[in-house]
């Protein structure tokens, strides 16, 4: 922020970085060869969703937008208890590509409709063989990546999270700032 | 290209760089009426009653802009926490933590102040060392959706470096009135000396006259930064309710907050005027009915404004 916007006490809404989005089915090749962590297949968007008629007719139309094609298995909106919204794809785990695709849309209908300053992350879901969860989570305004590894009761598995950084350094711009690596707990679809 | 729905509010911003080019200009006059009387005269003790008075208010602002997160929270009794201190910490940094994200902005640290009264503030000199505190009473009152109004129109007045533009407005009210009590003093005290050398014959007047421009300009100033800190909370009031996409949340935050405001006992409302300057809602309850010349003084604008403001958003945002 300019000198002239503190004085004026003008902030303006940060506009989203949509294209980063695309690097993830590499990334995700990439976890899978050097980790046990495999995707699910789920990916979730989540944004604030703005009072009034013109949020909740793009919102409308996003659903309608993603029901359609092949190689999904549904499509859900949720609410968490922050008052976000979480609209969660669920495709086949081999089918990266097709639900990164489908993340993105929802991102340009949402920027196309005025409302990109009101996108907080998207999500990507993978799974190890014993069961541990992991997401790779994407900052829109910061147009960076860091992985959440939760564990039962709010806990955060931090080595796994740091062994992702170190593995997927080169394929993704990770967030270097580890305080903004905010937990998402709960998050729909992980 | 989209197009946008945050288009700012150019006549809030108009009116704020003009109140904001007075107090320049105040400040400006100030000076050279006071550089002018003193070469004109060059009395000595009015002299050294200015210098003293400038570097005083240079330290008391300096120390209340390079301090100010500690006095806050000490006056407000108010203990930083982490997201492992209890359910109440844990939501406000979970609720923090989506504020940021949504902004980009650095996480600023979290108080809670064990007072009933429903209030929360910001403070801090720059976003590393800012502070955002609510009351234990505002966690109780409030749902999630208005808690994070508050807080989003908290974290606006550390995005606009609040501290730093209040601080540099304040310096010169703050210099005007050491100079009057100043000037005051060295009549009281300093008048013998003078009269027996004989050769100071215009020190009496000169310092009269220090002593007059400083209540006007005191007077001119305090009206101004008033003025000033009613535009900066429609200023945070708008960016945050931008930020989250919920004006109404915020409205209905500051109604209930508001009403709740007027039922506390003045007793612990004195204990928290100091503050008011970045308090979400000032502690001060002046009746139902708010006199224009009260609505002058306040450092925050009448409740039917910012609802107004709030509510100009909100249509903003669903057309």
């Amino acid at each position: 922020m300019g000198l002239l916007d503190t004085l004026l006490g003008r902030t303006k809404p940060v506009p989203p970085n949509l294209d980063a989005l695309f690097a993830l089915p590499s990334a995700a090749i990439t976890l899978q060869a050097a980790t046990d962590f495999t995707p699910t297949g789920t990916g979730s968007v989540c944004f604030r969703a703005a009072e009034g008629r013109a949020f909740s007719d793009i919102e409308r139309d996003v659903k309608d937008l993603l029901s359609m094609g092949q190689n999904k298995t549904g499509v859900e909106i949720t609410s968490d208890s922050y008052g976000f919204t979480w609209l969660v794809c669920k495709h086949t785990p081999e089918d990266i590509e097709g639900l990164v695709t489908d993340l993105h849309a929802v991102n340009s209908s949402l920027e196309a409709g005025g409302f990109g300053p009101l996108l907080l992350c998207t999500i990507l879901g993978f799974r190890d063989s014993s069961g541990r969860r992991l997401g790779l989570v994407y900052l829109y305004k910061r147009g960076s990546f860091y992985p959440f590894a939760p564990q039962v009761g709010e806990r955060r598995d931090n080595a796994a999270e740091l062994q992702v950084r170190g593995v997927l350094g080169n394929d993704l711009k990770i967030e270097p700032d580890l305080g903004r690596w905010f937990p998402v707990w709960g998050a729909p679809g992980l | 290209m989209a197009r946008t729905r945050y288009a700012p509010d150019k006549g809030l911003i108009a009116r704020m760089g003009a109140t904001m080019f007075l107090i320049g200009l105040v400040f400006t006059a100030f000076i050279i009426a006071i550089v002018l009387l003193l070469t004109q005269y060059s009395n000595v003790s009015s002299g050294g009653i200015v210098f003293i008075a400038v570097l005083l208010a240079a330290g008391i602002s300096f120390g209340s802009y390079y301090w100010s997160d500690k006095i806050a929270l000490s006056t407000a009794g108010a203990q930083l926490v982490s997201p492992q201190d209890g359910p109440m910490a844990a939501e406000l940094h979970g609720v923090i933590d989506r504020l940021c994200a949504l902004a980009d902005m650095p996480k600023p640290r979290v108080a809670i102040a064990p007072t009933d009264m429903p209030n929360a503030f910001a403070t801090g000199r720059n976003s590393k060392v800012a502070v955002v505190c609510v009351t234990q009473g505002l966690m109780r009152r409030l749902d999630r959706n208005e808690l994070e109004g508050v807080l989003s129109h908290e974290m606006s007045h550390v995005a606009h470096k609040d501290v730093a533009v209040m601080t540099i407005a304040s310096f010169l009210g703050i210099m005007a009135a050491l100079l009057v009590r100043f000037a005051f003093y060295s009549e009281l005290f300093g008048g013998g000396g003078r009269d027996r050398r004989g050769n100071d014959q215009n020190a009496l007047p000169v310092v009269l006259i220090v002593m007059l421009i400083g209540i006007v300009v005191y007077a001119i100033s305090f009206l101004l930064i008033r003025l000033l800190s009613r535009y900066r909370e429609l200023s945070a009031d708008r960016s945050g309710a931008l930020l989250t996409g919920q004006p109404s949340a915020l409205a209905s935050a500051l109604v209930k907050v508001s009403s709740d405001m007027a039922r506390i006992p003045t007793r612990d409302l004195r204990s928290a005027e100091p503050l008011n300057a970045f308090y979400f809602v000032p502690a001060l309850t002046s009746g139902r009915r708010q006199l224009s010349l009260s609505n002058l003084f306040s450092t925050h604008p009448p409740l039917e404004r910012r609802l107004a403001e709030l509510d100009k958003i909100s249509k903003q945002l669903s057309r």
